[in-house]
């Protein structure tokens, strides 16, 4: 026993030493391997398609690897230049953006394309855990403004490009940022009550077309079912199918016989709950709580306000695309586009959900050597 | 350093703030995934079945798969239609890369005609995504071959076989057999109302004629089915369970082809027909119309060309004449006639008449008459049918009248259908005063009844009818259907069918159907028969009667159907006669259009037919 725990004490030291959290590593690690496996089967047995996924999870990990060796000091100090930066790519975007698929959202830096929308998803919580660790919390009325003022301005401008899904995200990050912040209960009913009221405006004013008809289709998909509702019928009828135990790894007819689209990215959870059933889906569902609980467990250990606010905003809004990627395929959300993390086949929004992990190791890590 | 700098915040109770908060959104977390996990138990525990099925039905496609048409032969066991196997050259269009190239490609490469890819084009835009289009059909086995030696270079292109309905003696058994075509609405129609469209699903082809189609549903057969695993573009991956379809029935005929070649080399160019029957059960031995055509030429969709050259031949090669064809029946009913005036004993086998070339009624002016414009002097009942005397006739039909004629000749079949198993029967005119009546608003008149006394006037009859009725003779009454259909083969054995017997012609006199069957001997074997000259020498005994049918009396708009006057005013030649006279084994017509007198252009035929069954056929058996 006490040699075992002296070894377990020496790896813990080594792995903080290079500032990576064990166990969040290991929870993201089995998500990596279940979501090549899913995708694997997904694209009919693709070995291209894997490697090209391994290459990005490679990328992924340098770069949370990366960002984990960083003082998270430093983050706190360029939060307010970088969300600045960030502000103007996206109105850079669309300005001058490259359209693709209906939706202006790339920069074309000649070499590759760059989507600003992504790194916003961290400086839009990074600068507001930066806001309120200047101020101290519970905020004030005032701070929650000029805070909410931080979270609406790249919110609407990505809604504009338009990527509901993207905005909506970024939307949550800082709003979960002040609401573990202390945002007091009354200012949330309000609120809640006020974007209630708003949604009737934004049907009307500020949603285009194809995003009103996904809405449609969301309420009543058999309305189109070769149509519009193809996608949702087909997933929950892959789902379904599934049963308690699925149809077992490589055998599920809706994906293997491509009635499903978009199998291995958007739609990938329709394909695991096919093919490993109602149990499989538990136990999917229990890496996400692992990785959503250590990374909250991560954010309370935390004695740094800024770094309390951006761990808890990263893990709760990594909760919101898990949430909101099954919500869809299963038919209890409409379909916007998020994928399901780490285990959608993906390149960008990968790296920067890799990204995110890489400031949480920092924050695991270097709680101890911070100046308090 | 940085508390010292903030010492109004407190810490610690910042740090609790955010646990609590911290343990909300666990709280509110795992709200959301107990939300997802019933939502999910509800779609994969509660559903499960309801989409299991959805699910299969996405995947599982059934397909019907058409039946093998039933096989016909012959009595001998010869085949006469069959299935046969041929190549079509198909597209998948959605797995050809380039199918302009490709096409183009093939064209060199097969020798396509333009008249090929133009049908392509034009089937490609009626067919079924992802369902391959027929680029040639009924490929030869040598375009087949070049074809399979260059598959390589055709991505989605390639050879399927598959069964195709084949007549091997043409033109021969045309209006026997008939011929199976393309599907149309007014088919689509007819099966509707069978209640069998399910049974047609995966059917191509229809009988559109003869026995072909009187037996379109037993020739038919049962579908099957196929479960075929297909994926979301409807490609089939593998089949999951197949329910075999049923053959149809293979059926036997009564036909001899042997005979029915023969007697289609006996007509050479002459317009009419000739009908073969077995007088014991009234199995037709051979039918033959003249012209006939390839009844191939239909199968696999006619041309345009072709069919305008069918339907614009003056001769009417489309019109069977052996059931179609309607003509005044003439001295072939004497017989008959004769029959009915010895049972309403108008005559007996005494009485003589003084025939002096015509017949007069007392006051009229009009006179009727005889072929022979001398007369054949004094002659009983058997002699005038021998001499096909018809003053004699006149007289009987003028004391008989015509409602006993019609009453009589009904009974042996006049004027109905004699139900034969092929549905372009026609059923002929056998006048009544109400026929005449209904038709003309006319009263009948005595010179009517006349006329109808030697088979003219308003009477018409088939050929079929009148060999049916020459068959009721023979047998004394008792009447057999004229029936194509002998048997049906199974595992090799011929199952026969039954016999169809219509009600028999009752007589009071039994007697009198030897007398008029002696008469109809003698006719051939006297030397003054009308038949004699054309049965001299023959080794076996025959009996029959001649028929010319005078054309130029009759009004073209009463009675006789359009095709048979309308060309030529020239008599038509007939004759019906059975052999041999004491058993008789065959009865045939011979029924030839303009063609002129019966006893020399007609008696001649049967007798090549009759050598031929019982001489040569015979001393082979």
């Amino acid at each position: 026993m006490p040699v075992s725990k002296t070894g377990i004490q020496q790896r813990d030291r080594f792995l903080t030493k290079i500032h990576i959290d064990g166990w969040l590593l290991a929870g993201l690690l089995l998500l990596m391997a279940i979501g090549l496996m899913t995708i694997y089967s997904a694209s009919g047995q693709d070995m291209a398609l894997i490697k090209r996924q391994l290459i990005r999870l490679g990328i992924g990990l340098v770069a949370m690897f990366l960002l984990a060796q960083i003082p998270v000091l430093f983050y706190r100090n360029i939060s307010p230049f970088v969300y600045g930066i960030g502000i103007i790519l996206l109105i850079a975007v669309l300005a001058i953006g490259v359209t693709g698929k209906g939706a202006q959202r790339w920069l074309d830096l000649g070499a590759f394309r760059f989507q600003p929308s992504e790194i916003l998803k961290l400086f839009v919580p990074m600068t507001v855990a930066w806001y309120i660790s200047r101020v101290g919390m519970p905020p004030s009325l005032k701070t929650l403004l000029t805070a909410l003022l931080l979270v609406v301005v790249p919110t609407i401008l990505i809604a504009k490009q338009p990527d509901l899904g993207t905005s909506l995200l970024i939307a949550s990050s800082g709003i979960f940022a002040l609401f573990l912040a202390g945002m007091s209960w009354r200012i949330i009913s309000v609120f809640t009550l006020l974007i209630g009221s708003f949604t009737p405006i934004m049907w009307l004013f500020l949603m285009k077309a194809y995003q009103k008809q996904r809405v449609i289709t969301f309420l009543n998909p058999e309305s189109d079912p070769l149509g519009a509702g193809y996608h949702i019928i087909q997933s929950k009828i892959a789902i379904g199918s599934g049963g308690w135990t699925g149809k077992g790894w490589l055998q599920g007819s809706q994906s293997q016989l491509e009635f499903l689209p978009e199998r291995h990215t958007d739609f990938i959870f329709a394909v695991f709950s096919e093919e490993f059933g109602f149990l499989g889906v538990i136990g999917l569902l229990l890496v996400y709580g692992f990785i959503v609980g250590r990374g909250l467990v991560i954010a309370s250990r935390s004695q740094f306000l800024f770094s309390k606010l951006l761990a808890g905003s990263i893990t709760l809004t990594f909760f919101v695309y898990v949430f909101v990627n099954i919500g869809m395929v299963s038919g209890l959300l409409p379909v916007v586009g998020v994928p399901l993390p780490l285990v959608s086949y993906g390149g960008t929004s990968m790296v920067t959900l890799m990204s995110g992990f890489g400031l949480l190791m920092a924050i695991a890590t270097q709680n101890r050597v911070m100046p308090r | 350093m940085a508390k010292q700098r903030q010492t109004i915040r407190d810490f610690s109770a910042e740090s609790n703030l955010f646990l609590r908060r911290c343990l909300f959104a666990v709280f509110f977390c795992l709200l959301l995934i107990f939300v997802i996990l019933s939502n999910l138990f509800s779609l994969q525990i509660d559903q499960f079945e309801d989409y299991k099925i959805r699910a299969d039905g996405n995947r599982i496609k059934v397909v019907p798969v058409a039946p093998n048409r039933g096989i016909i032969y012959d009595r001998n066991g010869t085949i006469i239609a069959e299935n046969k196997p041929v190549f079509n050259l198909e597209i998948s269009i959605e797995e050809v890369p380039n199918l302009d190239t490709t096409l183009a490609a093939l064209k060199k490469l097969l020798q396509l005609s333009d008249t090929d890819i133009a049908r392509f084009e034009r089937n490609r835009k009626r067919q079924r995504r992802f369902q391959p289009v027929t680029l040639k059909s009924n490929m030869s086995e040598e375009r087949v071959a070049i074809f399979s030696a260059h598959q390589h270079l055709f991505d989605g292109v390639s050879v399927e076989a598959s069964l195709s309905r084949f007549y091997p003696y043409g033109s021969a058994l045309t209006h026997v057999l008939g011929y199976v075509s393309k599907i149309n609405e007014r088919d689509l129609n007819l099966i509707a109302s069978w209640g069998a469209q399910s049974n047609y699903a995966a059917t191509k082809n229809i009988g559109k004629q003869g026995i072909e189609r009187y037996y379109e549903e037993r020739l038919h057969g049962k579908v099957g089915y196929a479960k075929l695993e297909v994926d979301s573009k409807g490609r089939t991956l593998r089949v999951l369970e197949e329910n075999a379809p049923i053959a149809g029935e293979d059926l036997v005929l009564n036909i001899d082809i042997e005979l029915q070649l023969y007697v289609q080399s006996q007509l050479l160019e002459r317009r009419g027909s000739v009908v073969v029957s077995d007088p014991r059960d009234g199995g037709v031995l051979a039918m033959y119309s003249n012209p006939s055509y390839d009844p191939n030429l239909f199968v696999n969709g006619i041309s345009q060309k072709d069919y305008s050259t069918l339907i614009q031949n003056p001769d009417r090669p489309l019109l069977n004449r052996a059931v179609q064809g309607q003509y005044p029946p003439a001295s072939l009913i004497k017989p008959h006639l004769a029959l009915l005036g010895l049972e309403y004993q108008v005559v007996t086998a005494k009485t003589k008449i003084q025939d002096k070339g015509f017949y007069q009624l007392k006051d009229v002016e009009h006179i009727w008459r005889d072929w022979l414009r001398r007369g054949h002097g004094i002659v009983d009942i058997k002699r005038s049918i021998e001499v096909s005397c018809d003053t004699f006739f006149y007289e009987m039909a003028y004391k008989l009248g015509i409602d006993n004629i019609y009453e009589y000749m009904s009974q042996f079949g006049f004027g109905e259908y004699t139900n034969i198993d092929l549905l372009e029967e026609s059923d002929g005119n056998m006048p009544s005063r109400g026929w005449k009546r209904a038709k003309f608003n006319q009263p009948w008149y005595i010179g009517d009844t006349i006329s109808v006394g030697i088979g003219q006037g308003y009477w018409t009859a088939t050929p079929v009818q009148l060999l049916d009725s020459i068959n009721t003779i023979i047998n004394d009454g008792q009447r057999f259907r004229p029936q194509l259909l002998r048997a049906i083969k199974q595992d090799n054995i011929d199952i026969p069918e039954t016999l169809n017997e219509a009600t028999p012609v009752q007589v009071l006199s039994p007697e009198n159907w030897a007398l008029v069957k002696q008469a109809m001997q003698d006719t051939v074997r006297l030397p003054h028969g009308t038949a004699h000259k054309a049965f001299r020498n023959a080794t076996y005994s025959s009996s029959g009667k001649t028929g010319t049918a005078q054309l130029f009396s009759v009004g073209q708009d009463e009675n006789v159907d359009d095709l048979i006057i309308a060309d030529y005013l020239k008599d038509n030649a007939m004759y019906l006669g059975y052999a041999p006279s004491d058993a008789p084994q065959i009865s045939v017509i011979v029924a030839l259009e303009n063609a002129g007198g019966g006893g020399s252009n007609a008696a001649p035929i049967s007798r090549s037919v009759m050598d031929y069954w019982l001489g040569e056929k015979y001393a082979r058996q």
